[in-house]
């Protein structure tokens, strides 16, 4: 195992909802190394969701400090952060979040518009992407002629178009049956091992968590477990 | 992210809602249309006043009654009269040497009758010198002469336009006998065509005697028991001695209405030019005034894109975080929103000015004497200013869409 990809120290967050103050996380530390494939669980509530929000540098811990490939994040401002999620993160939603009508190539292209690639090269590695996960021949589809598995596949698509360090995926299978679900973690699976990317699945699923290599679970915002699977599952199919 | 992208990005969102983008945009056409239609018909107007000044003559000066000036319409000290005594005045050649011919007139609205046919028109008492010093000169039959003045004769030469209002179709006007206020009249002539020009149409006036004017028909008298005069037309008696004359007329009309050193005149003395540039504030302003109203039309154009780009921002609030999401800046939302509320206005800037000038055009051929103009002015005046309207009325909306924290934006159903 090499650098930590992923170093957060004593992390807490503190939302304010009127005069309620909710503890969402009450000083959490984690190291993830580069190239691994790890998940968080815990139930609703256990402050997984937030731990996604500051991973993915969409919100900003209350206190403690966060290195994201050794840059201290805690501290950026808005557009610096906005930077970061370009380059280093992809997110993978349970939902897709896909732009409505605009084609599978066009939200694909996304990330590298707000990267400043230039039209023909962006063109060239959007559709690299798209085959990589085998829509080579869906580029100019609309999300809803394309079945939720496929949706999700352009959704992974755009979230490796930048060559990110980090992929985050909350509840990447959550909408889908059990064969689109199977095909979407395989390619997560191979993107790790053939890209070498840090894959974080944030999940309540036992089946997704049994695919990765290290479980880390969430209790009221804090660290309750954290300990490796011994025998992944390998997602079937694609292989 | 270069602006090229941002205006392609803009279009994507805008068709993607046709219908609403058209019935927005339609605020802004109206808006521009009205200001172009407007201030081109203003300066049709202007241009076609000052055109009709311009043909009286530039050695012609008018004697009106009152001041101009706004000091002394403020200090309401009364109008005084012009009277045939400051005519005599201006004719005597001492007093006043560089005034050649004089044309007093003596006019007011009154009824003229013939036949069943009965019409309220212009009555101007006038001496013959009138068709010199205005160059209107009689087409059939003949103008009235001294003759007819010192006698008080009930004689009338009609415009062009008083006969066709008058007499049915084909009658030959001279020799009939027609009724002003009651009193009959004798037609000896008929005036040229002339047109309009800045005091009303020249063609809608019945001329008749000074003397009988003011014996039978306008009974008004100054304090002293003078006959009234409405306008003294003066002819100097060249260009060049506009200035002289001008103040000889000043100087003796000062002496005739006994004006103490410290009094304001009671009347004005203005030539061609004064004309000219007073006719030109009027209808400047009325240019504006025109300009103005159309304005506000654009910007109730200007609150519906706002009104339509706030609904789209909280429509596309899922959209904004996902943007975020994937790396975009504030920056990059704001000019997208921006960008969206520009194009919609400045497209419906330009189809605005399409109808404008195609409205413009068609006031122009339904009104002959009048070519409206649309002037490139207006033009870049209406396509900067629906620019600026998408500005200002996007930019609350677009800043709105780029402070959105994207987690909120994200889960937003």
């Amino acid at each position: 195992m090499s650098e930590p990809v992923i170093a957060i120290e004593n992390i807490t967050k503190v939302y304010r909802l009127g005069e309620v103050e909710v503890h969402a996380l009450r000083g959490v530390s984690l190291l993830v190394h580069e190239g691994e494939i790890m998940s968080i669980m815990g139930p609703s509530g256990s402050g997984k969701s937030t731990m996604l929000n500051m991973i993915g540098c969409l919100d900003r811990p209350t206190s403690g400090r966060y290195f994201l490939a050794g840059v201290d994040v805690g501290h950026l401002n808005d557009n610096q952060l906005a930077h970061i999620r370009n380059k280093r993160i992809g997110f993978v939603f349970q939902t897709f979040n896909l732009l409505p009508r605009t084609t599978a190539l066009q939200n694909v292209e996304l990330p590298l518009i707000y990267a400043g690639v230039k039209g023909s090269e962006r063109k060239k590695r959007a559709r690299a992407a798209l085959e990589a996960v085998g829509l080579g021949d869906r580029l100019n589809h609309r999300p809803n002629e394309l079945s939720g598995g496929e949706r999700q596949r352009v959704a992974i698509a755009r979230a490796l178009v930048a060559d990110p360090t980090i992929i985050l995926a909350d509840e990447p299978t959550g909408n889908l049956d059990s064969k689109s679900g199977a095909e979407v973690m395989a390619i997560l699976q191979r993107l790790n091992r053939e890209r070498g990317i840090t894959v974080v699945f944030v999940t309540h699923d036992p089946e997704i968590a049994a695919h990765t290599q290290r479980i880390v679970r969430l209790h009221d915002g804090l660290i309750v477990g954290d300990e490796p699977v011994l025998k992944p599952k390998l997602a079937g199919i694609e292989g | 992210m270069n602006i090229g992208e941002s205006i392609r990005i803009a279009f994507r969102g805008l068709s993607a809602n046709k219908m609403r983008s058209l019935l927005t945009m339609l605020g802004i056409v109206i808006g521009v249309a009205a200001v172009i239609a407007l201030v081109s018909i203003g300066e049709g107007v202007q241009s076609f006043v000052a055109s009709s000044f311009q043909g009286l003559g530039s050695n012609l000066l008018f004697v009106m009654p009152g001041n101009l000036s706004m000091r002394q319409a403020m200090s309401g000290s009364g109008v005084a009269f012009l009277t045939m005594a400051d005519v005599a005045a201006l004719e005597d050649e001492r007093r006043a040497p560089d005034v050649g011919l004089i044309a007093p007139e003596s006019s007011g609205t009154k009824s003229v009758t013939y036949g069943g046919e009965k019409i309220l028109i212009t009555i101007k008492g006038v001496t013959p010198e009138y068709t010199i010093v205005r160059n209107f000169h009689p087409q059939i039959g003949a103008f009235f002469g001294e003759a007819e003045v010192k006698s008080r004769a009930r004689v009338a030469v009609l415009g062009q336009d008083v006969v066709e209002e008058l007499f049915p179709a084909g009658t030959y006007p001279i020799g009939e006998t027609i009724k002003i206020d009651g009193t009959p009249f004798r037609v000896i002539g008929v005036m040229e065509k002339k047109g309009g020009t800045g005091f009303g149409s020249q063609d809608e006036v019945v001329f008749v005697p000074i003397t009988t004017a003011q014996a039978r028909l306008f009974p008004e008298r100054s304090l002293r028991g003078e006959p009234v005069v409405s306008l003294i037309s003066v002819k100097t008696v060249s260009e060049s001695s506009i200035a002289a004359a001008s103040a000889q007329i000043t100087r003796a009309l000062r002496q005739t209405h006994r004006l103490a050193a410290s009094d304001e005149d009671d009347f004005s003395v203005i030539n061609q030019t004064d004309v000219v540039n007073i006719a030109g504030q009027i209808t400047g302003i009325l240019t504006i005034f025109l300009g103005a109203i159309a304005g506000i039309s654009l910007l109730v154009g200007g609150i519906g894109i706002m009104n339509i780009m706030l609904v789209s921002v909280t429509e596309r609030t899922r959209e904004i975080g996902i943007r975020k999401a994937v790396g975009a800046k504030r920056r990059d939302i704001l000019v997208q929103f921006l960008i969206e509320a520009m194009v919609l206005s400045t497209i419906g800037g330009l189809i605005g000015i399409a109808l404008g000038a195609l409205g413009s055009r068609a006031i122009s051929q339904l009104m002959e004497d009048m070519t409206t103009v649309v002037s490139v002015q207006a033009v870049l005046m209406a396509v900067g200013f629906s620019a600026a309207v998408g500005l200002f009325f996007g930019i609350y909306p677009a800043m709105r869409a780029a402070r959105l924290h994207p987690i909120e934006a994200l889960r937003y159903e």
